[in-house]
């Protein structure tokens, strides 16, 4: 019962320490975070210029070897083992450093790229998708298909080599920055609807794609919605068999679920603080039963994160593959973190509904929690996920497995 | 890094497992809970002659010299078991507090008993209904001698001796060792809402008592963190059990036509047993590291553990019943032991807001909570 390296770990580690030192600022606290040179404005152009950050950032680590580390050389990575990822990951977490415009293609279309893409095209786009060079959206969700990822009805049509794609998408983070695209269609109306699905990518400037921002409830923008008018793409550029999408689908949504982590916003930090600070009948808010035992249970619950991803690396560090503990991170934590900003926003009192330096953090957090709590697999697909994938009770009776897609039936909402 | 018990103890936990599975622990609960016996002996002495009270005990005291892991994976198993014995009060509680003493001679004395299980000890702390303070101990100590009355102490009707804390002349907490034979003692057993577990009152009338320390409170205070790692896994081994229990029957269970375990309403409930006994699980972890190293930061890890090692098994226990239905709350049927079991263990070292209070007071002390 350790944590301490392996003799290897200890000089991995090192030798990322010493490339971090040489190329990157250090935190000095934890929550010191990147902030790109240019961002004076909001919006756009905070956007673009952190976007433009990122690229250096990336293209810097991929000439030095230290992008995509687990990816096979040739594509673009180092042969890193899973563990030397996870070091990666740790250390480059305290240095001050960009990012947020990557993950989805280097962690979602790159896995489904080396497993179903032809070796010329791995070499193509792998490499500039590693180097930041190309970026990648995914494009899953539709308005009448969200859990129920299968029921997608974007539609396409076989002519000669050529497919014509016609429908819409949403939630398609980062569509509007983005070169390529991850895509699920259905080639097939009549059958069952698991069966009719057809995966490929595309270049996202092809005519007749066009992409709309969603305005959330915070006031940002990082979601779109796509529109597909007779878009081209070439047979070539299919993934896996007609019809045999939903697989190739469930390869990326494995992926994003590894990929979705801790909800970022209030932690027990802030609401420690704040109780700490804030005046609560006369006297201060920790000093009351109430806020304590309140204190107390959200820092159970993120100590017993922190130390379930602390199992995980310590599974991958003596070489076997980790439980499916770490399903439970974003349930917990997107909770956790609505209820504290919550919490924390009652404490304040009528105070709290200004908007000032103190309040915003608590704001954000609180309209933020519901769309992390949805993205990524709700918390009842994960729930689901956690019931009958580690646990192996049944699936639910599903009314229209077997029925041919164009004839289940579809509500008003759809 | 290895954050998890090593390969050794896991084979060790292994066994444990299989003696008390063998054993039917859990019937054997049933029949202590049912019977006028106030614990079940002959499992006591199996898992004497596998010298799981040695476990902590150095060779040169007559122990086996292992360490508080192994006590973590043995905790862990007898909470799967719900078994009926004194082993809390004995080994993670007496044990460690003589363990922690510096007092030779009662270690030499005390040490080699309790290894071979020829004597059992307990903590004897509790006055009047609340898990005392500082200021709270009335039971007082004058001339190698002890009065007063102290609550609801576990095994305190099976216990050969009992570590008494108790107020000295000069205004400390100490801790005395009192042989329960002795004269001036008086034990009432009491009627218990878990009886698979006896617990006594006792009284103290100018009873002669060892001093093991005249100034023991932040000693105390160590038993109590050091201990709550321990009675964390023994929460998280039943709640483990409670959970499997609901996932069987409900795949068992049949209702409109399939089995329960199908309908989303039951896999959610599942799945939220689940996520609490992970979140324990992995506290835990944590404690045994701080308990094994003896690390600073044993008292934030103690009490994360023990919180929401507590929160695990109330949830599982509870909703283990209402999955099972009517059943479920039927003497007959099991649910009800690991039940009871839940809200024992959540009170005997102090309830849930005493470990509330504690944690976030070790997190004032800290000032680095992350």
């Amino acid at each position: 019962m350790d944590f301490n390296d392996t003799k290897d770990e200890a000089k991995f580690r090192d030798e990322v320490n010493s490339w971090l030192s040489a190329n990157a600022d250090k935190k000095e606290h934890a929550k010191d975070i990147y902030r790109p040179a240019e961002m004076s404005g909001e919006g756009e152009s905070g956007e673009s210029s952190a976007l433009k950050d990122a690229k250096a950032w990336q293209a810097k680590k991929y000439d030095a070897g230290w992008a995509c580390l687990h990816w096979p050389k040739d594509y673009g990575g180092r042969d890193a083992t899973p563990m030397e990822r996870v070091i990666w990951g740790q250390e480059e977490s305290k240095f001050k450093v960009p990012g947020g415009f990557f993950e989805i293609g280097q962690g979602m279309a790159g896995p489904v790229l080396m497993l179903y893409a032809t070796e010329e095209q791995k070499k193509r786009y792998l490499p500039p998708m590693a180097k930041g060079e190309e970026i990648w959206c995914q494009l899953f969700s539709e308005p009448g298909a969200g859990s129920d990822l299968a029921g997608i009805k974007t539609k396409a049509e076989l002519d000669g080599d050529t497919w014509t794609i016609n429908g819409q998408k949403v939630w398609t983070s980062g569509a509007h920055y983005s070169d390529y695209g991850i895509i699920v269609t259905r080639s097939d109306f009549s059958a069952p609807k698991h069966k009719g699905l057809t995966y490929f990518f595309l270049d996202m400037k092809s005519p007749g794609i066009e992409v709309r921002p969603i305005k959330q409830i915070t006031g940002g923008a990082n979601f779109n919605e796509v529109y597909f008018t007779d878009v081209k793409i070439p047979d070539s550029q299919r993934l896996g068999e007609v019809g045999d999408g939903w697989k190739v689908s469930l390869t990326t949504l494995m992926n994003e679920r590894l990929a979705v982590g801790d909800a970022s916003g209030v932690d027990f930090q802030e609401i420690f603080e704040l109780a700490k600070d804030q005046d609560f009948n006369g006297d201060t808010a920790i000093s009351n039963g109430a806020v304590r035992e309140k204190l107390a249970d959200w820092y159970c619950e993120q100590s017993g994160l922190k130390y379930t991803k602390m199992r995980n690396i310590s599974a991958l560090s003596q070489g076997s593959t980790p439980g499916p503990e770490a399903s439970i991170t974003k349930i917990v934590s997107a909770n956790k973190l609505q209820d504290i900003a919550n919490y924390g926003m009652d404490l304040m009192d009528n105070a709290s509904i200004a908007r000032d330096e103190e309040t915003a953090i608590f704001q954000g957090s609180l309209l933020g929690a519901p769309l992390i709590r949805i993205a990524g697999g709700t918390d009842e697909v994960l729930k689901n996920i956690i019931a009958e994938q580690v646990l192996g009770m049944p699936q639910d009776i599903r009314v229209d497995k077997n029925v041919p897609f164009n004839e289940i039936p579809t509500g008003s909402k759809n | 890094m290895n954050f998890n018990f090593s390969e050794e103890q896991l084979l060790f936990k292994e066994e444990v497992k299989k003696l008390l599975d063998k054993e039917n622990s859990v019937k054997r609960n049933r029949n202590i809970l049912e019977g006028d016996e106030k614990f079940d002996k002959e499992l006591w002495d199996q898992l004497v002659n596998m010298q799981l009270t040695a476990t902590t005990i150095p060779e040169e005291y007559g122990g086996i010299g292992m360490g508080f892991l192994e006590l973590c994976v043995i905790a862990e198993e007898l909470g799967r078991g719900i078994a009926p014995v004194p082993f809390s009060s004995s080994v993670y509680l007496a044990t460690t507090a003589i363990l922690n003493s510096s007092n030779e001679e009662i270690k030499k004395e005390f040490l080699p008993k309790l290894a071979k299980g020829e004597i059992i000890g307990t903590f004897a702390h509790s006055e009047k209904t609340t898990f005392p303070s500082e200021s709270g101990i009335t039971v007082a100590a004058k001339s190698g001698k002890i009065s007063g009355k102290k609550v609801a102490v576990p095994d305190g009707d099976i216990a050969n001796f009992a570590l008494v804390s108790a107020i000295s002349g000069k205004n400390k907490i100490g801790l005395y060792l009192v042989d329960l034979s002795a004269d001036g003692v008086e034990i009432d057993s009491l009627e218990t809402f878990d009886p698979s577990r006896s617990h006594a009152d006792i009284s103290f009338k100018n009873t002669p008592a060892q001093e093991l320390s005249a100034d023991a409170w932040e000693d105390i205070e160590k038993l109590l963190d050091q201990s709550a790692v321990l009675f964390a896994f023994e929460q998280v081994g039943g709640a483990e059990a409670a959970m499997n229990q609901a996932k069987d029957y409900a795949m068992g269970r049949y209702a409109f036509g399939r089995a329960i375990a199908s309908f989303q309403a039951i896999k959610h409930k599942v799945a939220d047993m689940y996520i609490s006994l992970q979140l324990a699980r992995s506290n835990c972890y944590y404690g045994a590291w701080a308990l094994s190293n003896d690390a600073p930061e044993l008292p934030t890890a103690a009490a994360t553990a023990r919180v929401s090692a507590t929160k695990a098994f109330y949830e599982c226990s509870k909703e283990n019943i209402q999955t099972h239905g009517g059943m479920g709350a039927t003497w007959e049927f099991d649910c009800h032991l690991f039940y009871r079991r839940a809200r024992l263990l959540s009170s005997n070292i102090g309830s849930q807001g005493i470990w509330k209070d504690k944690l976030i007071t070790s997190l004032e002390k800290s000032n680095a909570p992350t």
